[in-house]
């Protein structure tokens, strides 16, 4: 809105009606900004309540049982509460069941698709060792094809009990997450791909692949820091 | 559709009557999507399913009473050299704030929708409308001529809307209509399906009014 400031000074030559122009512009030009601050106000709560009870739903849909979430980040050496800030790097959701024990934790991951980035979110339960949700977030993979990863079942029971177990160094997982042929996955790692998406299949893949290789090992030395909570962030 | 071809003698006495004629011109006879051929961004771009068609000309209309409200109040005031800046200042702010208004109601619809919304401060039909006529017309006329245009630009959406949905998903606005056995034409979600709706629906309307031409 600044910019429209700048246009008096070349239109010298009429003083009059440069100066009504100046004023006609800043005037619409205040009032707007002002309409817009008003809009903002009032909207900001309401978005960020809709923002976090999109997140909460898909956190209790990647992570079965689940009641109530914390958030926390990793600042280098251990996981921090979020307290309702928002993460710097990589956020970690934290379900924990009615009773208050740990369900799993909830991250985000993003791989990229045949049209542009995909958004997924995981749960991992350390109990289990492995992955018990997936749900896409956001992507924009074409309609039929590509956008199987969000509804073909075949896929999705992939993500029933992924395994991500972590190996004895306890840094590092003892088997990445593999993609595997339609109809050729041999072990509990491996991921069973959609013929026809074979690329969108693959994005997700490599992008749990990478990000579990990251987090799945720091979450599962610190599974017990994780302190029961019977009250959700909000 | 049959409505309006029906009543051609209830139409002719309406149209007679000035304001009648501002609004019902938009809805038909300069019906901005199928006679005007404005605006084609959205009405190809997020009228995969009905209720992203409905969402976006509701949106829309929004945006072209409000804008159509201000600047035909403030048409005395603005300068004519820095008029159409004016315009695009003030159809950006409602944009924003419609922008805003679909995320608090639903971040589900927000997402389907994308930078689409944003993308109404391009829509031609909008500018147009304000420096044809909100410019030059009292506020009242201004309104009825917005009305007439924003719900005229909704029923064109919602018609490709629902042909594409129906079709590509089996279902009109989430609601599933046929058996599981029915298989989608996935094209007509598609972008290319957008162009094929269009079109049919160009030749329909032109030849309904061809059809009331002649009579």
């Amino acid at each position: 809105m600044r910019e429209t400031m700048t246009i008096a000074p070349e239109q010298k030559t009429a003083t009059g009606s440069s100066s009504k122009m100046l004023f006609a512009m800043v005037g619409i030009g205040l009032m707007c900004a002002l309409l817009i601050v008003l809009t903002y106000e009032g909207t900001k709560p309401i978005i960020a309540k809709n923002k976090a009870e999109a997140l909460e739903q898909a956190i209790f849909k990647v992570l079965p049982g689940t009641v109530t979430t914390a958030g926390y980040y990793w600042d280098g050496n251990a996981f921090s509460p979020l307290n309702g800030m928002e993460a710097e790097g990589q956020p970690v959701y934290a379900g924990f069941s009615e009773s208050g024990t740990l369900n799993g934790f909830a991250l985000p991951a993003v791989g990229l698709g045949y049209a542009g980035e995909i958004r997924v979110l995981y749960g991992y339960d350390p109990a289990q060792e492995a992955i018990v949700g997936f749900y896409v977030l956001e992507s924009k993979e074409t309609p039929g094809l590509g956008d199987k990863i969000e509804k073909d079942p075949v896929f999705l029971a992939n993500f029933e009990a992924l395994s991500v177990a972590v190996g004895t160094d306890g840094n590092s997982l003892k088997n990445k997450i593999r993609y595997a042929k339609s109809g050729e996955k041999q072990n509990a790692w491996e991921v069973d791909g959609i013929t026809g998406a074979t690329i969108s299949s693959e994005a997700v893949t490599e992008a749990l692949s990478t990000s579990t290789a990251e987090w799945v090992p720091k979450l599962y030395g610190a599974k017990d820091q994780f302190e029961p909570q019977t009250q959700s962030h909000e | 559709m049959n409505k309006h071809t029906d009543k051609p003698g209830f139409f002719a006495a309406l149209e007679d009557s000035p304001s009648a004629d501002t609004f019902l011109r938009g809805l038909w006879k300069d019906n901005p999507v199928f006679v005007q051929v404005l605006g084609m961004c959205p009405v190809l771009a997020v009228t995969n399913t009905a209720e992203n068609a409905l969402a976006m000309g509701l949106a829309t209309a929004f945006v072209l009473l409000m804008s159509n409200v201000l600047v035909s109040s403030l048409r005395h005031f603005i300068p004519k050299q820095v008029r159409i800046a004016s315009y695009i200042l003030i159809i950006a702010t409602f944009v924003t704030i419609t922008d805003y208004a679909i995320m608090a109601i639903s971040v589900e619809l927000h997402k389907s929708l994308g930078a689409f919304i944003s993308l109404i401060v391009v829509n031609c039909l909008i500018l147009s409308r304000a420096e044809a006529f909100a410019s030059k017309n009292t506020i009242g006329n201004s309104v009825l001529d917005a009305l007439g245009m924003g719900i005229g630009f909704t029923f064109a959406l919602l018609c490709l809307g629902v042909v594409r949905e129906v079709l590509g998903n089996g279902s009109v606005f989430g609601f599933g209509l046929f058996p599981d056995t029915f298989q989608e034409w996935i094209v007509m979600i598609l972008p290319a399906g957008g162009f094929f709706t269009l079109a049919i629906w160009l030749l329909l309307f032109n030849i309904l009014k061809q059809k009331r031409a002649t009579t």
